[in-house]
Formats: C-alpha cells, sequence, structure tokens
C-alpha cells in the first residue's frame, strides 16, 4: 500500500483502524515531498520537526480515544502561504513577508488542528494571490504535474499541484476571483471556494477582502466536503463571517441528482472557450441529465463584464491592504534610506513583484480623486447587476454548470508581456466571487495533450449541498485520475 | 482611457512606488489596455442602480466593550526590522 | 483699513471613552508603557480583522442626539487611505459617504448674547499612534497604545466669528460630551482635540475667504491666542495685497505665531472607499429610542433643578454644573447629608479658593464627596467648629481624608467638658479686666473679644456658643 495515494478520509479510516500510524503518514508525507518538490516546487516551508511533534501529539491523542467524531485526525495538510500559521513563517510568496512569522493562526488553520490534522508545510502560490500562474512567486514558479512546463494554475497553484502530485492528501487554498477552482482545474483535483463568509478570513493576508475566501483543495469532493466541515463556522473575530446553520456538507455526498436543476448560461460556451474545454463541458451535462438532472442552456448576458468588475475592485482593494507593507512593523525592509519616504519607496519597490506593483496601480487609480465615480463606484453598480442575474438565475435552478477556465493549462511564460490576456483567464469565475456564491471545481476530461479540463458547479448562497452534491453524483462516473502514475512509471 | 507619464508618476506616487525608467513605459502600456479594457462597462446603465459593496447580507455586527487582551509587546515587535526602547523605529518623521 | 470678519469652523476630535478600542479589545487607558496597550488587530498585521465596539455607535449616536442631529439610519465605514508611521494599516478606518450623525447644532451664550453654532456631521473613526521624536538617536520612535482608540469627529458649520464664540462653543460641547458620559475631554490627554479652519472676508462679503487649518491646539487657551494670531496674519497678508493660501498650518504657541506645515511629498489622494471588513450599521427605531432613553440630565436641566430643589442661588448652580465634575460632587455629597445649601457652600468658597490657589481644574479634584458629606455632619452635630472645619477640609481636599479619623487624629474635636471650658473663661476674665469692664460698661462688642480669646486659648476647639453663655454666667 502506498500511503501517500491514498485520499484523506482513506488514510483517516485507517489511522483510527490502528492500520497506520499518524507518524508514518507524515513521514510517508515528507518522504515523498522529499522525492518530488525539486521537480514541482510546490512548498515555500516544510515544518518537518513540527509536524513529526505533531503526529506523535496526536497519536496520542487517538489513541485515549479523542478525535472520534473527527475523520481527518492524524492526515497531513498542507497550507497556502497567505495563510497565517503561529510561529510558522508565512510569506504570501513574496520577497516582501520573506522573513513574517505571525505570532497568531488563521482561524481555518486553528479549526483543522482542532480537528488532529497536522500541518506540514506552506505551499507556493502566486504573489499575494495576485495572479493565475503561480508564476509570480518570488520563490519561483510552481510546475503542474501532469506536465511540467504547464502552470499549475494560480494562485493556489503550490496547494493544487501538492495534492496531485501526491505531496499533500488536501491543502487550503484561497479563491479571490478562481485562485481555488482554475488551479484545481488545471491540476485534475477538486477545489471549492466557499460562499463569502463560509469561512472566517481571520489570519488570510487580506488580498481583495471583500472577495476573498478560504477553501479546500483535495483529491476528490469527499475529501474537500470533510475539510470544509471542519473549516467553516462562526467566528467572532470576523464581521464578515456568517452563522449559515447547517454545516454537514459530507451529508450531502449523495449519489443523486434526480429532479436537480442544472443551468448553463450561453455565454460560459461562446466566444473564447477552447472547443475541447467545450466538449468535455457538455459531455459532463449530458452526463448528469442522464443521471436524472434537469439540464438546460439558459441566457446570461452579465459574463463580460464581470472581468472588469472584477479588476477594478480587487485591485482597489489590494491597493489598500497592500500599503501597510512599509518596512516599518514586519517584513522586508530596504538595507539603504534616507528619510522616511525613502524607506517607504525603495521596500514596496524592492519587496513587491512587477504584477502586485501593477494591480497596487490599478487600484490607486480606480480609486483616486476625480476617477472614483467612473470605475470604482460603476464597478460596484455592475456587481450589483451580476448579484441580480445570478439572483434571477437561481429563481430558476438550483446549480449552475460551466467551465471552471476557457483553456487547460497553459505553457509556463505564456502570454508573460500581456496582462490583459492573463486576467480573461478568470473570466468563468469571477463571477461567483463578486455575487459572493460558493463554487466547485472538479476533473471532468483532459484535452488532447492530456491536461486536465474542470467542471465549474455554482451554487446560490449557501447551496454548498447542492454543488458537492452535483459534484460527487458526476464523480461516481469517472474515476479518479492522478498525473503520477502517468508522468513517474507508479 | 490614454494613460499618461503624469498619470503614472501620479499613481506610484500614491502607492509609494519608484519604477524604473523601463517600468514606467511598461506600466503606461499595460494599465492602459488594462483600463480601457475596463471600459467595457460604461455599456451599461447603471444611473438607477445602488452600488453594492457588501454582498453578504449581514448587519450590526459588534463586539462588547470588554478588554480582553492583555500586554503583548514581544509579539507586536517581534517582526519589526528595527526597534528601540519597545517602540518600532523610524526615520525622523519631522525636520 | 477695511474692516474684516473672521469666519471659523471647527473639527473636534473626541477620544470616547469606552473601555476598550474600537475595534479590538486591547484597553484604552491613557499612558502605559509603549506598545503594551495593543494587538495584531490594531497594529494592523497582515490576515487580521476588525469587530466594532457597539459603545461606539452608542456613544456617537448619544452625542449627535444632545447635539440635534439626526441620526443616520443606515451608515457605514470607509477607509481613508493615506501612509504614515502613525497609522499602521495605512488607512484610517473612517466615515465619509455615510456619517453617522448629520445637520445639528448647539446653542453658545456669549457677551453679546446667543447664538447657533450648526454642527454639519459626526461621524466614528479610530485615533492614530503616538510618533516620539528622539533626537538623541535622530529617529522617531512609534508608539500604538493610542491607536484604535474610539474617536467621533464633530464638523461644526463655519459659524462661528470670534475666539469667543470658539471658546463658548467648545465649552458647551465639551459639557455636553462630559455629561453624556462620551468622554472625559481632557485635552492635555489628547482626548479632546481642536482643528481651527480659519478665513477672513471683508465684512458683509457674501463669500467665503481662502481658509487655511490650524492643529495641534492643547488648551482653549491657545485656541483663543491662534484665532487672534492667524486673523491678524491673514488680515496682514491682504492688505499687504498677498493672498491667503488654503494649507494646514501649525500654531506655536511659544512663538504666538503660525507657521506653514511643510506640505507632504506627495499629494493628498485618500482614495475613500467603502471598508469591506465590516458590516454595515442599521440603527432601528427601537434602538434609538433606547438610547435617547438613556440620556442623562444634561447641563441646563441640571441648573433649573438645583435651583428648584435644593434652592441654591442661581449663580452657584451655574458655577457648580459648569463641571460635570462638581456637578456629581454636589449631588453625591448632597443625598447623604442633605445639606444641599452646605454642599454647595463647600463647593463655592472653599473648594473654588483651592482650584485656584493649586491652579487645578475640577476635574482633577480627587476627594471622595462622602467624605464632604461627613464634614458636614460634624459641623451640624457641633462635633468641630467652622474654624478647624475648614482645616479639616483641606486634608479633604488634599489626601482625601476621612474627617473624622482626621480630627480624632489631629485631636481638633470641640471639648465638650465644661468644667474645663469654665476654668478657661474664668482664666481669660481674670487676664483682661479692661474688656471685663467695657463690656460690663454697655459696650456688648467686648464680649467677642473674650470669646476669641477663650476660643485661642482653647486652640479653636471650643463651641462658640457654649463660651458665649457661659461668659455671660460669669460677669
Amino acid at each position: 500500500m502506498e500511503i501517500t495515494k491514498l485520499t484523506a478520509l482513506e488514510l483517516g479510516k485507517k489511522i483510527k483502524a490502528g492500520e497506520i500510524t499518524v507518524k508514518e503518514a507524515v513521514q510517508a508525507q515528507l518522504d515523498r515531498i522529499k522525492e518530488a518538490d525539486g521537480a514541482y516546487n510546490c512548498y515555500v516551508t516544510i515544518m518537518e520537526q513540527e509536524a513529526l511533534q505533531r503526529a506523535e501529539e496526536v497519536q496520542k491523542k487517538i489513541d485515549a480515544g479523542e478525535f472520534a467524531d473527527s475523520p481527518l485526525a492524524g492526515v497531513p495538510a498542507a497550507i497556502k502561504d497567505n495563510i497565517c500559521t503561529k510561529g510558522v513563517l508565512t510569506t504570501c510568496s513574496s520577497k516582501m513577508l520573506g522573513n513574517f512569522k505571525p505570532p497568531y493562526s488563521a482561524e481555518a488553520v486553528e479549526k483543522l488542528e482542532a480537528a488532529g490534522v497536522v500541518i506540514i508545510g506552506k505551499l507556493n502560490m502566486d504573489e499575494f494571490a495576485m495572479g493565475g500562474s503561480t508564476e509570480t512567486s518570488f520563490y519561483g514558479p510552481t510546475r503542474n504535474p501532469w506536465n511540467v512546463n504547464t502552470v499549475p494554475g494560480g494562485s493556489s497553484g503550490g496547494s493544487a499541484a501538492a495534492v496531485a502530485a501526491e505531496e499533500a492528501f488536501f491543502a487550503l487554498g484561497s479563491d479571490t476571483g478562481g485562485s481555488i477552482r482554475q488551479p484545481a482545474s488545471f491540476c485534475g483535483i477538486t477545489g471549492i471556494k466557499p460562499t463569502y463568509g463560509m469561512v472566517s478570513r481571520y489570519g488570510l493576508i487580506a488580498f481583495a477582502s471583500s472577495l476573498d475566501q478560504i477553501g479546500p483543495m483535495g483529491r476528490d469532493v469527499s475529501d474537500c466536503a470533510a475539510v470544509l466541515e471542519v473549516i467553516a463556522g462562526h467566528d467572532a473575530k470576523d464581521s464578515t463571517s456568517m452563522d449559515a446553520g447547517d454545516y454537514k456538507f459530507t451529508e450531502a455526498l449523495v449519489d443523486d441528482v434526480k429532479g436537480m436543476k442544472i443551468g448553463i448560461p450561453d455565454s460560459y460556451l461562446g466566444e473564447g472557450i477552447d472547443e475541447e474545454v467545450k466538449q468535455s463541458i457538455l459531455a459532463a451535462a449530458e452526463v448528469l441529465r442522464e443521471k436524472g438532472a434537469l439540464v438546460e442552456e439558459f441566457h446570461m448576458d452579465m459574463t463580460k463584464y464581470a472581468i472588469p468588475a472584477y479588476y477594478i475592485i480587487a485591485s482597489a482593494e489590494a491597493s489598500s491592504n497592500l500599503s501597510r507593507y512599509d518596512g516599518i512593523k514586519y517584513g522586508y525592509r530596504t538595507p539603504d534610506f534616507e528619510g522616511l519616504q525613502d524607506v517607504y519607496k525603495k521596500t514596496r519597490s524592492e519587496g513587491f513583484g512587477a504584477e502586485v506593483k501593477r494591480r497596487m496601480m490599478i487600484g490607486a487609480f480606480v480609486l483616486s480623486s476625480g476617477y472614483y465615480d467612473a470605475y470604482y463606484k460603476k464597478a460596484l453598480q455592475v456587481k450589483a447587476l451580476i448579484k441580480e442575474s445570478f439572483d434571477r438565475a437561481f429563481e430558476k435552478y438550483d446549480v449552475i454548470l460551466g467551465p471552471t477556465a476557457p483553456t487547460t493549462a497553459l505553457e509556463i511564460g505564456a502570454n508573460a508581456d500581456d496582462p490583459l490576456k492573463r486576467y480573461l483567464g478568470d473570466i468563468y469565475t469571477v463571477s461567483a466571487n463578486l455575487a459572493g456564491l460558493p463554487a466547485v471545481s472538479l476533473p471532468c476530461g483532459f484535452d488532447s495533450r492530456k491536461l486536465p479540463i474542470g467542471l465549474q458547479l455554482t451554487g446560490k448562497l449557501f447551496g454548498e449541498k447542492d454543488i458537492i452534491r452535483a459534484a460527487y453524483s458526476f464523480e461516481q462516473t469517472r474515476k479518479y485520475e492522478s498525473p503520477i502514475k502517468e508522468k513517474e512509471g507508479k | 482611457m490614454i494613460i499618461t507619464d503624469e498619470t503614472i508618476k501620479y499613481v506610484s506616487a500614491l502607492a509609494k512606488l519608484e519604477l524604473t525608467e523601463e517600468e514606467k513605459e511598461k506600466a503606461k502600456k499595460d494599465l492602459g489596455s488594462i483600463i480601457s479594457y475596463m471600459e467595457i462597462i460604461n455599456e451599461l446603465d447603471t444611473d438607477q442602480v445602488e452600488p453594492l459593496s457588501h454582498v453578504f447580507p449581514v448587519k450590526n455586527v459588534f463586539r462588547d466593550d470588554v478588554v480582553v487582551n492583555g500586554p503583548d509587546r514581544e509579539n507586536i515587535l517581534s517582526n519589526a526590522p528595527e526597534t528601540k526602547d519597545g517602540c518600532f523605529k523610524v526615520p525622523k518623521t519631522v525636520e | 483699513m477695511k474692516t474684516y470678519e473672521t469666519v471659523i469652523g471647527l473639527e473636534v476630535h473626541v477620544e470616547l471613552a469606552t473601555k476598550s478600542k474600537i475595534f479590538c479589545g486591547c484597553t484604552t487607558e491613557f499612558g502605559g508603557d509603549p506598545n503594551t496597550h495593543c494587538c495584531p488587530v490594531c497594529t494592523g498585521m497582515p490576515g487580521t480583522l476588525p469587530v466594532l465596539n457597539k459603545k461606539v455607535v452608542e456613544f456617537a449616536m448619544a452625542a449627535g442626539l444632545a447635539t440635534g442631529c439626526s441620526i443616520t439610519r443606515s451608515c457605514k465605514f470607509d477607509r481613508k487611505n493615506y501612509l504614515y508611521p502613525d497609522l499602521p494599516k495605512a488607512y484610517q478606518v473612517s466615515q465619509l459617504y455615510l456619517p453617522i450623525c448629520r445637520d445639528g447644532g448647539i446653542e453658545i451664550e456669549t457677551s453679546s448674547g446667543k447664538k447657533r453654532i450648526g454642527i454639519h456631521e459626526i461621524h466614528m473613526e479610530e485615533d492614530a499612534g503616538k510618533l516620539i521624536h528622539d533626537d538623541w538617536d535622530d529617529c522617531t520612535l512609534v508608539d500604538y497604545n493610542r491607536c484604535g482608540v474610539p474617536l467621533i469627529e464633530i464638523v461644526s458649520d463655519p459659524d462661528m466669528r470670534s475666539a469667543e464664540e470658539v471658546i463658548a462653543y467648545l465649552e458647551k460641547l465639551k459639557l455636553i460630551l462630559q455629561y453624556l458620559g462620551v468622554s472625559d475631554c481632557k485635552m492635555q490627554e489628547g482626548s479632546l482635540r481642536a482643528d481651527i479652519n480659519l478665513s477672513i472676508r471683508e465684512a458683509g462679503a457674501p463669500e467665503f475667504g481662502t481658509r487655511t487649518e490650524m492643529k495641534n491646539m492643547n488648551s482653549f487657551k491657545a485656541i483663543a491666542r491662534a484665532i487672534e494670531g492667524e486673523t491678524k496674519r491673514q488680515i496682514e497678508v491682504l492688505e499687504d495685497g498677498g493672498k491667503v493660501i488654503q494649507e494646514t498650518r501649525r500654531w506655536d504657541d511659544n512663538k504666538d505665531t503660525s507657521f506653514a506645515m511643510r506640505s507632504k511629498e506627495d499629494a493628498q489622494d485618500y482614495r475613500y472607499f467603502p471598508e469591506p471588513d465590516l458590516a454595515p450599521i442599521e440603527i432601528s427605531e427601537e434602538w434609538l429610542a433606547e438610547i435617547k432613553a438613556r440620556e442623562p440630565e444634561l447641563r441646563d436641566a441640571k441648573k433649573a433643578r438645583y435651583t428648584e430643589e435644593f434652592e441654591i442661588p442661581e449663580y452657584d448652580a451655574d458655577i457648580i454644573t459648569a463641571s460635570k465634575k462638581l456637578a456629581d460632587i454636589f449631588e453625591a455629597a448632597a443625598a447623604i447629608c442633605h445639606k444641599p445649601k452646605e454642599v454647595s457652600n463647600w463647593l463655592m468658597v472653599e473648594t473654588m479658593r483651592l482650584l485656584k490657589e493649586k491652579v487645578m481644574e475640577p476635574e482633577e479634584i480627587t476627594f471622595a464627596p462622602e467624605n464632604l458629606a461627613r464634614l458636614i455632619e460634624m459641623v451640624a452635630s457641633n462635633a468641630i467648629n467652622r474654624t478647624v472645619a475648614k482645616t479639616v477640609f483641606e486634608a479633604v481636599f488634599n489626601e482625601n481624608a476621612d474627617p473624622e479619623a482626621y480630627v480624632k487624629e489631629k485631636g481638633l474635636g470641640i471639648v465638650n467638658d465644661e468644667s474645663a471650658l469654665r476654668k478657661a473663661v474664668e482664666d481669660i476674665i481674670a487676664a483682661n479686666p479692661q474688656s471685663v469692664e467695657d463690656y460690663r460698661g454697655g459696650k456688648d462688642k467686648a464680649i467677642g473679644f473674650l470669646v476669641g480669646q477663650t476660643m485661642k486659648a482653647m486652640k479653636g476647639k471650643a463651641d462658640p456658643g457654649m463660651i458665649n453663655s457661659l461668659l455671660k454666667e460669669l460677669l
């Protein structure tokens, strides 16, 4: 039995049954990381000592009968490097926070730990979560385990690649405009962006506060549902956290979509989509129809406005959120300076990468005096219209189906000189963030280059159970494929 | 929207960034194309639309007026590049 | 020379008297070692989030209601973005678009009569940290203890025309806020700070002139001097054919003049936008009614009640209610000893004398009202006489002494032993034959001298009534 090939829930069960010790699981995972991470560069920080020590503590508790209701107890997992872990480097894959050790953990991390999960390391990402390829990381790009010449997607590219490459049983990612779903799609795994407010943002280093959500990334829908069940919940430390009441997401792991109403927006299959992706999505829709769901196309015309609205709002908030990195309280400080303004400018110019600087300038522009109404305020109005269009759609449908991304994984370096083209790749994912909706991406096929295609299912506010049920039902029709067997001959 | 040298100078000053000549040119080009693209939202008539800043339906999230934190200076200063006398140290702010 | 009119509007920042900060559970207590009243939230550490202190909203509402404002029923916070070391998040959470209170005003009274000063708005925001300039090391040190202390900013309309009006407005505002318990308004601790927007125009001109803003006003006296100084400066600029520049100036009270503050390197563009980390606030009818119902008796009502219910002179009531502290002492002491007129007298005479002598504000009084009440009771029961009482009061005032314990310790109680007193009176009669003769000769006044002499011999510890009757008996 190869431990690292197990799903998180399978491993959890074996640990409970005494077939595998927590230490064995952690050691197996560490060994796998050592073996593979040179090729994929998923990790920024590996917490070897901490994880081994914690494995013993968790084992003791399990042996003492604790964690009885916790299916993930003893399972090693890794965390995107923009989610704070107490006393452990949390860099946002930026030079700016290259030495930052937060004196607190994110609420989601604390909840995982309380459930007996063993945190094993911190995962690479686009710098400050800005990007869709993990190429903007200060610590070098992560590579897609399906093809190391392609990107794993982003910004949670390290999380997606680690799960796919069996360097993590599951991971936490964050999703501001598709940063969980698109890398999940590119790496052939499952990722859920929860309803805004479902998971506490406390300890998630802010990119765009009104859009950011932490979510699970795993090898299948069941793992993601189980992880979400642990990390979701109201948190008094986050004013935008909500009390959803029902957090029993694993109850929705039911292979039954009979009578479920699924809509496909016509604009999700139009201009710009890769033909192979389109066919795969339509085939997936057909599978759900055959299983008894009512699937139909419907007209939705706001799609193309989501990208500009998203980039205006996200960049504006980012420009404000990232102003605090000034070389005074934490993080990088320029070695040579004369006076305060010089500290600010040099620290920030040296500490941030090109994409982050670009977004901060866009953000400063759209908020600046004279342009606020034309850009920022207008974007908030468009956001309202987008939300309305989803409200209307959800009067008719339980779930909205479409592709996660218009293409499969791009070559490393593709569109490096054309940021706008890169931004357009987020066309199907950003709407869920603007409207606060939950959405899942799960693998539904491959293109002719054997790169995974992701199916996106979007639910209504707090409709996690709907999308989990639909995703689980679809998943039952196809076996999980790992890139590792293919590429490393195992 | 044509992004001028002046605009780049202004927004980089707001963002407290010092750009090289090359970066300025690149920023001018990129911001020009991105911001022009954003202007497709002007196709939409939003006169009657209330700007939506908070998408979540929650209001009045409060905490009670209770002191729960004790001194925590060590942690507060633990990541600072430079400190003195229990304070963050910065270059002189007045002449 | 033309006649000019000064036009003044104020932005008053008031630190609220909450126990904890606006967005985290750190103490708001003044002082403390640097950065010991701080946590990851108020120092803006990455990933931390604010949660609003309910009391802040209630205090802001109370301030708005007491100043005749309308309360914005749906309001929210905005971010004001600027980078400076005293602001760790690089933005101040404030309110621009929907301030919690709008369109109010208060009535002031000056030598030229009554006048209403409009209040444009009151909004909630967080205070910044403190910068300590270290000349020795040629650097600046940053202390975030004050960072996140809740503030309301009260923005007046440009309705004031003189320093006298400004002071009257500030005094009135201060009293309202103190009576509400919303702030202690201690200028010396920075819990009340005023920025002065001042312009001048030719008398009768319809348009406003260009205004300057003066910050860093730390006393009413400095404010008055700054207004006069800046008015004079602006007139001189105009008389010399120049133009007033819209700028921020720093008043230097020692040099008695204002200086232009070096304009910051970059343009001020605060890029306000709605704060995404905080939920909007919705104020219901019930909540508003609850805050209204909680409103304590304010000064004018108190003053009226003092003259009516306690029958103290209007002048006294005015002085006592001019300080929340004095009014509190008055009511607490009167409730214990049931002698409001006596309490009022002690406050009006001895307390005022000592305050003046020690150059103190009434707010700095530290004695407990119980001790004043007990002192009054001791006088009433003849346990001490009035002369001794004054000495005892000084101890009460200075060290909050317990009057009974103090009198006992110092042996100041009245001697009620009649034989001892009779002996003393006999000695005085024997020693002052001239006065005795005068008295017997019909000079009634002479007995006063003999009472005084006896009192002196008794070291003040005798009841003058008793001396008087003994003297009359023996003569």
